[in-house]
């Protein structure tokens, strides 16, 4: 069979300007010029992307994993004909819909009903295929009552939806996807996640890019992990997973337990851990772990927000939690600076490394969110008679206190 | 799957295509240019208590102004009109090309997002910024009719058919050159934005709107304002109410003029498109 898209040799090349602003002006230029070659110099090429080559074949769905700064949205974009790639070349056997983005173009002072046409009509939809799906999509969004209500009135759930509707009924033969299940509620996410199901069991072809090794898991047979712009390994999802989370260099503890995070520019300036109230760079079945977020911001905060979230080694969420949802607003008056300590009474991990997200945010949004910041060692115990584990395979949770009884007749 | 659709889909994306039109690929996202224009009309006019009435409020107010200051106190001739029809026939075509170039101008930076985030024919974007001004004269020139009505402007109908229809058309064509190489610079040069308005104001004193080309006695200086493009527009406009033939040489170079400036801008916007991604 002949593969719907050929990937060859992709490359792609930025020059990194170190001197002034994110674009050119006029008069760098005319300077630039008058200096030739000493200008030249602060010029730097950084490779988003490195000889990369793969091919998909019809009907497959493939994962695209990496840290961030891999190149995986630069590839989405080259795929997408959003800018060129410097080197080597695509071949596709089918029209290829991108959706980096959900609500691309998104007006807000244009009702629902008008977004949704102009939306679909920035996606490549014809108006007649938006006309003949308008009652499916507003159906899959649920916002039919406020059609008529220009956008800047709805909720950013309401808008989400709305935008993920207008994407769900494209219909292209390859799909490309970043991240856009990474927002909305629970409910919604897998609202979206059944239908992008439904769009590779139509047999048509997906790339998905995501950070949610779980939805990558379960929506990709195969998948390929880019590290530092090159193609790094592919193969089957569960091992490419396994592989990425080995590979993270997310940091280890140190016998402190403590992180120092070097950005000042950043809120978020220190981890420390605590094991039974003690600094370590371990924890253990069972133990009392506290875990202590620094930060330093320059405005102040009414109301700061912490977001812990550990994976496993596949990359599975076991303990995802905020204070927003536990108990609110810790803080009595706006701050600055300070530190926001969890604890949990008794960890019910089971042994094994697990990576920590950090979200810190404002109560409305995330400030810093940072991804695979430290990961903790969880060490085995010892605590059953006969001194063996519980099977690994078949507990994700350490329950220690188990009351076993036998009655005889 | 057949080969016949496998073929239908083909396409391969590399580094730099060689420069091409591609007019095949405009035609097909051609409702796309639609619904731009669309959006920004509506926008334009959403929470606007005068709602359309702006599309005539401004060409309206600075004819009254030019038709104290430069008709009354100063005298001005009119080319056989009365100088408020003179004023406001000029006025609604520099209008297309004033607000024309401000729009295309600064439209691929204020998209930004949405180059960034999906592919469509770039030429898109500035192309339904100038319709939204095309727009825009339309309404003002159902005021022109009910002045030329108040006036009693003779007209040649005949002419008026056809050369009205073209005086818009140079007008747009005028108008898409700068406005595409200024979309392209501008997203390069951030400079830009402060040499449109600049731009724009200048060229109104150097454009026959409020004052006729036979004031000029200087030939070498007519022909200098006869290379801006939009002295044709202008002047096919009026032509249906002037008794007399304009100079068909001064015609011929603002002609030309407008279309070398439009294949310099549609061609310079198509070299660089592909990048606007990278740099907006």
């Amino acid at each position: 069979m002949t593969p719907i898209l050929e990937i060859q040799a992709v490359s792609k090349k930025f020059n990194i300007h170190h001197e002034g602003g994110p674009y050119l002006s006029l008069r760098d230029k005319i300077t630039g010029f008058a200096k030739f070659k000493s200008s030249q110099k602060s010029d730097e090429e950084f490779w988003a992307l490195k000889d990369v080559s793969f091919n998909v074949m019809p009907g497959e769905s493939i994962g695209i994993i990496g840290k961030n700064g891999a190149g995986k949205s630069t590839l989405l974009k080259i795929l997408s004909k959003i800018t060129p790639p410097s080197s080597g070349k695509i071949i596709s056997r089918g029209r290829i819909a991108s959706l980096l983005e959900v609500g691309t173009g998104f007006h807000p002072e244009l009702t629902g009903r008008e977004n949704v046409y102009l939306n679909g009509s920035i996606l490549g939809m014809r108006k007649k295929e938006i006309d003949a799906r308008f009652e499916e999509i507003v159906d899959f969004a649920g916002t039919e009552k406020f059609l008529d209500t220009p956008l800047k009135h709805y909720s950013s759930g309401m808008q989400l939806r709305l935008a993920f509707a207008v994407a769900a009924f494209l219909e292209p033969e390859i799909l490309v996807i970043d991240e856009v299940l990474a927002v909305g509620d629970a409910e919604f996410q897998k609202k979206c996640l059944g239908k992008m199901e439904d769009v590779s069991k139509s047999g048509r072809t997906i790339l998905f890019v995501s950070h949610n090794m779980s939805a990558v898991e379960s929506l990709c047979s195969k998948s390929i992990l880019l590290k530092n712009g090159q193609l790094h390994f592919s193969g089957s999802s569960t091992d490419v997973i396994q592989q990425y989370m080995n590979s993270l260099d997310s940091q280890a503890l140190d016998k402190t337990g403590v992180i120092l995070l070097d950005d000042s520019n950043k809120p978020v300036r220190k981890v420390e851990i605590l094991c039974d109230g003690k600094n370590s760079g371990t924890a253990y079945m069972g133990c009392k772990l506290e875990i202590r977020i620094y930060f330093k911001s320059d405005e102040k905060l009414d109301a700061p927000v912490l977001g812990i979230i550990l994976k496993d080694s596949q990359g599975i969420p076991m303990i995802g939690v905020n204070n927003k949802n536990y108990v609110g607003n810790l803080a009595s008056q706006p701050v600055s600076d300070g530190y926001i300590s969890m604890t949990i009474p008794y960890l019910t991990l089971f042994e094994g490394t697990y990576h920590a997200d950090i979200h810190f945010g404002n109560g409305f949004k995330d400030i810093e969110v940072l991804r695979d910041c430290f990961q903790i060692v969880v060490e085995s115990i010892s605590f059953t008679t006969s001194g063996e584990l519980p099977d690994k395979k078949l507990n994700r949770l350490f329950i220690k206190d188990i009351a076993w009884s036998l009655n005889a007749k | 799957m057949d080969v016949k659709k496998v073929d239908d889909f083909y396409f391969e994306i590399k580094p730099k295509l060689a420069f091409s039109l591609n007019l095949k690929e405009l035609v097909e996202y051609k409702e796309l240019f639609y619904f731009f224009t669309w959006r920004d009309v509506k926008v334009k006019y959403k929470q606007t208590a005068l709602g359309f009435l702006w599309a005539v409020l401004q060409p309206l107010i600075m004819m009254v102004i030019f038709t104290f200051f430069i008709g009354k106190a100063m005298k001005v001739p009119s080319d056989d009109m009365d100088y408020p029809i003179f004023a406001f026939s000029g006025l609604i075509l520099w209008t297309v090309f004033s607000s024309g170039i401000t729009n295309a101008g600064n439209s691929m930076v204020s998209n930004a997002q949405i180059i960034k985030k999906i592919y469509f024919p770039r030429l898109v974007i500035p192309i339904s910024s100038i319709l939204v001004s095309v727009f825009d004269f339309l309404i003002a020139f159902l005021v022109f009719i009910v002045l030329l009505l108040v006036y009693q402007q003779p007209i040649h109908f005949v002419q008026a058919f056809i050369l009205w229809p073209t005086g818009l058309v140079v007008a747009v064509i005028a108008t898409f050159g700068p406005g595409c190489l200024l979309a392209a610079l501008n997203v390069k040069y951030r400079d830009f934005r402060y040499v449109i308005p600049f731009l724009v104001q200048a060229f109104l004193f150097l454009t026959p709107v409020i004052y006729p080309i036979s004031i000029v006695s200087n030939p070498w200086l007519k022909y200098l304002l006869a290379l801006n493009p939009m002295y044709a527009a202008i002047t096919i406009f009026r032509m249906p109410m002037m008794n007399s033939a304009p100079d068909m040489t001064l015609l011929w170079v603002s002609l030309s003029s407008g279309v070398i400036l439009f294949f310099i801008g549609l061609t310079y916007f198509r070299k660089t498109e592909m990048y606007f991604a990278d740099l907006a």
